[in-house]
């Protein structure tokens, strides 16, 4: 099993390998349809981005509510597909790992191979499990978003299953 | 058969009970078809994503937590016995009702009031569906369908003259479609006959069947099948690609087959109560 800070570096993203489990901690955002929508227009509108994307992790995550004396609610990933028609030019502008489940369109691998990064999943259907790896949790961006949401998370050995790794490859076979 | 009241109120409370219930405690069946596929399971890494999911539940019940962050699109489910006599306004009632349970157990907003504006979500509405039935009690079922499956689900209007082969290719086509993508293990629920809009519904009402060993002969066949794509829990390979197939047939036209197909993730959630 790998640990990995998201303190990142091309050389700890170049030795991971599809199908390799991974502990990940430190800061990551989440990021989900509206909020890819929203920082895919700016990014094409020419204007500075409201979030650093340079070297981030973005869980593709809206969690429930937070029920008092707990970090987060349930958090668990959903279907990172949808992202794919935002997600090249996020990756563009220096976004390195992505979380989500499911597979990712040859967009993205692409994306990912030409700059360096990599594409994980984590327990799907498991939000209430992986809660307990998120330390805190606050909403940074689009607050009107809801759920939608960018939120700042910081995770603590957070468990990965390595999926697309830098070289484009993928854990998943079209069936 | 003696007339029963029911108040509005009464209908209120038991919806907010059964949506929290349905988002906090797993089904029964579906957490025994799931231990079930754990012991059965080969591929070490699908064991451990089916240990994840069984863990998931028992967590989610010890600390009050919803199973998935998807709480889901609410559907209501209502059999009303037709010597039964509602006192206030019913529709509110059940809307109100899940408002309640959902905010009461942190559950997410994620209902948009417009499909093309978008905009800020909440809780309501949910979808109601009602049957008239014989007898006079109320049958309430709350079944939070999560949008991950919902997503993946496919109606064909196959011919009248379409084999059997026909319909079970369409079938496992659909599940294969989704691939990883819904949360496999799945349940499969198939609407077959009717009309476009209410195959979708079979289908959906398949789902509220307990998952059990008592399946036709077509099930059992198209559960063996779909097992042998290799999708897997959470599309990682494995011998579990579904918990169960459940079929819900329907008379039709002589023009006619609709076939529908509905995917539930592995957190498959309802709960009922009969007043």
């Amino acid at each position: 099993m790998r640990r990995l800070n998201t303190l990142l570096t091309d050389n700890n993203i170049r030795i991971l390998q599809p199908g390799e489990e991974v502990l990940l901690s430190g800061t990551i955002y989440t990021g989900r349809d509206q909020a890819h929508k929203r920082l895919a227009g700016i990014i094409k509108s020419g204007k500075a981005l409201p979030v650093e994307l340079r070297g981030a992790v973005i869980y593709y995550c809206g969690p429930t509510g937070t029920p008092k004396g707990k970090a987060i609610g349930s958090c668990g990933p959903t279907t990172a597909s949808r992202m794919d028609g935002f997600s090249p030019l996020l990756i563009a502008a220096g976004l390195k790992l992505m979380i989500g489940k499911g597979n990712r369109g040859q967009e993205v691998v692409n994306a990912i191979k030409k700059h360096k990064g990599a594409y994980f999943v984590t327990y799907a259907g498991c939000g209430a499990l992986l809660s307990k790896f998120i330390l805190k949790a606050k909403p940074v961006f689009y607050p009107e978003l809801g759920a939608e949401a960018i939120y700042k998370l910081q995770v603590k050995d957070f468990p990965l299953i390595v999926a697309i790794d830098s070289t484009g490859k993928n854990i998943y076979k079209k069936v | 058969m003696k007339m029963k009241i029911i108040l509005a109120k009464k209908i209120e409370s038991v919806v907010a009970e059964l949506a929290v219930a349905a988002n906090l405690f797993l089904r029964k069946d579906v957490l025994a078809a799931l231990k079930k596929a754990y012991l059965r399971e080969r591929n070490l890494r699908a064991k451990k994503i089916l240990k994840a999911v069984i863990d998931n539940a028992v967590y989610a019940k010890k600390e009050k937590l919803a199973i998935c962050q998807d709480t889901g699109l609410p559907i209501v489910f209502l059999e009303i016995g037709q010597d039964v006599h509602i006192q206030g306004a019913l529709n509110a009632a059940v809307n109100r009702g899940i408002e309640s349970g959902y905010k009461k157990a942190f559950l997410r907003k994620s209902i948009v009031k417009d499909p093309l504006l978008r905009g800020a979500s909440g809780f309501s509405p949910c979808l109601i569906h009602i049957d008239i039935v014989a007898g006079n009690k109320l049958k309430i079922t709350v079944l939070p369908k999560g949008f991950g499956c919902e997503n993946k689900s496919q109606l064909k209007m196959l011919k009248p003259t379409a084999d059997i082969r026909e319909i079970k290719d369409f079938i496992i086509r659909s599940v294969k479609d989704a691939g990883p993508d819904a949360c496999p293990p799945y349940i499969i629920g198939v609407g077959i006959g009717g009309t476009a809009d209410y195959a979708g519904v079979l289908a959906k009402k398949a789902l509220l069947r307990k998952i059990s060993s008592r399946n036709s002969k077509l099930e059992k066949e198209l559960l063996r099948q779909i097992n042998k794509t290799g999708i897997g829990p959470m599309g990682l390979g494995g011998i579990n690609t579904a918990l169960a197939v459940h079929l819900k047939t329907f008379p039709t036209h002589i023009a006619g087959l609709p076939v529908s197909v509905n995917i539930s993730c592995h957190a498959l959630r309802s709960a009922t109560k009969v007043l």
